[in-house]
């Protein structure tokens, strides 16, 4: 038989273990990369050119390098500079990073979508950037992006199986040793298979009520 | 004249001192000079491209200007004193002067996703640090003064071109500027929701102290409401005077070719 149930009962409180690791670096490393990427936007939208240039160039740097040489470089080189960090924080420091700069350009979006007459009331208003963006701007550029920024969610959800490199003991990695402890594979793989799917249609429905609930508060 | 109990001439409110703006070749504002006394009303009227929106746009500070320098209370709007010269003034000191200048846009540019409470309260919480009870009770006031006391709780999006504008002065008067800009503010209105807008600013020039400048195209508004008409043409001033003498007895070319065009649409 090529599923054994027996084994299955056996590994599966091993992963839904690990699976608490996966939700825990995706839910941080998303709330990172959610921040991060608002902040990035922001400071792209400067209008020195000392801010906005290295900043758009450090979000083409990142984006333009793949995330399992970013973890590596995280976890493996900021040691020579005297950053040692955990294989976890290091894997959702670079996670966060690197979804950060993909969030910032859906940010972008959504920021420059905004009519120059909210601008230029807040200014008529004598509102200080700070409260001009916090008051007036994102909370009217952010609902139209959180289809996007869902999206982005989703796929670093989904990515969490990259920590498994760098020996984060995530669902991946931990069906990755139940494999070679019992030289059988075919059940932890299909059963993390399984846990990404279910968790990620969980998260888009939950994307969907968060829309619609922002949809209401628009008040139109 | 009985000169000696005259007092001497108060510092204008405003003072545009040869003041340019150009938008790469073109020259939208040329060495332009104005004074407007405190308490003033001013309209400013003349063709579409003759600058007279970027005179209230350079006030507020949406525009910068390219030369020249802008008084406001006798302070340089967008420069500071220092040494005897004049240079660029910093964000405070911008938001210092600001702070005495309220404006009525076009497109109202109602926050949409704030009440129109909300919409009047803002500001007066953040800029001027006002108690919550204190700024809700006043936005309450001013908008019941502009006839919609009983829309509070509404969104942008649920009033009337008229209803928004209301809104968007009673938010400008919640700073309780010294100096009102009102751009065109009902260009943008069916013609029924005209008259409710201009009623309100009849009502803020009776009632309060206020030194106002609008650009409008309601001929009849101006002649009634203005102290002062100015007529803008290719970035200057063509002409100005009191009302009845601009509109009853233009003195210079342009202005009769404009007013004629201009009544003979109406």
């Amino acid at each position: 038989m090529i599923w054994d149930w027996e084994y299955t009962w056996e590994i599966l409180p091993v992963l839904a273990k690990a699976s608490i690791v996966t939700v825990e670096a995706t839910v941080l490393g998303f709330a990172l990369a959610a921040t991060l990427g608002l902040l990035l936007a922001i400071l792209r939208m400067s209008k020195s050119g000392w801010i906005a240039i290295p900043t758009a160039g450090f979000i083409e740097f990142i984006r333009s390098t793949p995330l399992l040489i970013q973890i590596f470089f995280v976890f493996f080189v900021f040691p020579e500079f005297g950053v040692t960090l955990s294989a976890m924080t290091a894997g959702v420091l670079a996670i966060g990073l690197h979804y950060g700069t993909y969030c910032s350009e859906v940010y972008r979006a959504g920021l420059g979508n905004i009519p120059r007459g909210q601008w230029e009331a807040s200014t008529a208003l004598n509102l200080s950037g700070y409260h001009t963006f916090r008051d007036v701007i994102i909370p009217q550029a952010i609902p139209p992006v959180v289809p996007a920024l869902g999206n982005y969610l989703v796929a670093l959800f989904k990515e969490t199986p990259l920590l498994s490199a760098i020996a984060v003991l995530e669902l991946m990695q931990t069906a990755k040793i139940l494999g070679s402890e019992n030289f059988r594979y075919t059940e932890p793989i299909t059963l993390v298979g399984v846990f990404f799917l279910v968790f990620s249609l969980i998260t888009a429905a939950g994307i969907r009520q968060v829309e619609r609930w922002l949809g209401r508060r628009g008040g139109s | 004249m009985n000169a000696p109990d005259t007092p001497p001439p108060a510092e204008p409110m405003v003072r545009f001192d040869s003041v340019t703006k150009r938008y790469g070749a073109l020259t939208v504002l040329d060495s332009l000079d104005l004074d407007v006394a405190a308490g003033e009303k001013v309209a400013i009227i003349g063709p579409s491209g003759s600058g007279k929106t970027t005179v209230l746009r350079m006030l507020m500070t949406l525009e910068r200007i390219n030369d020249g320098v802008i008084w406001v209370e006798g302070e340089p709007l967008t420069h500071v004193k220092r040494n005897g010269d004049l240079v660029p003034a910093d964000e405070r000191h911008l938001r210092r002067v600001r702070g005495k200048i309220g404006m009525v846009f076009q497109h109202f540019n109602l926050f949409p996703h704030m009440t129109a409470l909300k919409n009047c309260m803002e500001a007066p919480c953040t800029v001027l640090k006002m108690p919550k009870k204190q700024a809700e009770a006043r936005a309450a006031e001013l908008l019941a003064m502009v006839g919609l006391g009983d829309k509070l709780q509404h969104f942008p999006s649920q009033l009337s071109g008229g209803q928004q504008q209301r809104v968007a002065i009673a938010r400008a008067l919640a700073m309780r500027p010294k100096i009102m800009l009102f751009d065109e503010v009902t260009s943008a209105l069916d013609p029924e929701l005209v008259g409710e807008v201009l009623n309100v600013i009849r009502k803020l020039g009776a009632e309060h102290d206020l030194t106002m400048l609008m650009v409008t195209h309601q001929m009849g508004f101006a002649k009634e409401f203005a102290d002062r008409v100015c007529f803008f043409f290719g970035g200057k001033i063509c002409e100005e005077g009191p009302p009845e003498q601009l509109f009853g007895a233009p003195e210079n070319e342009r202005t009769r070719q404009f007013l004629s065009a201009v009544l003979e649409a109406t």
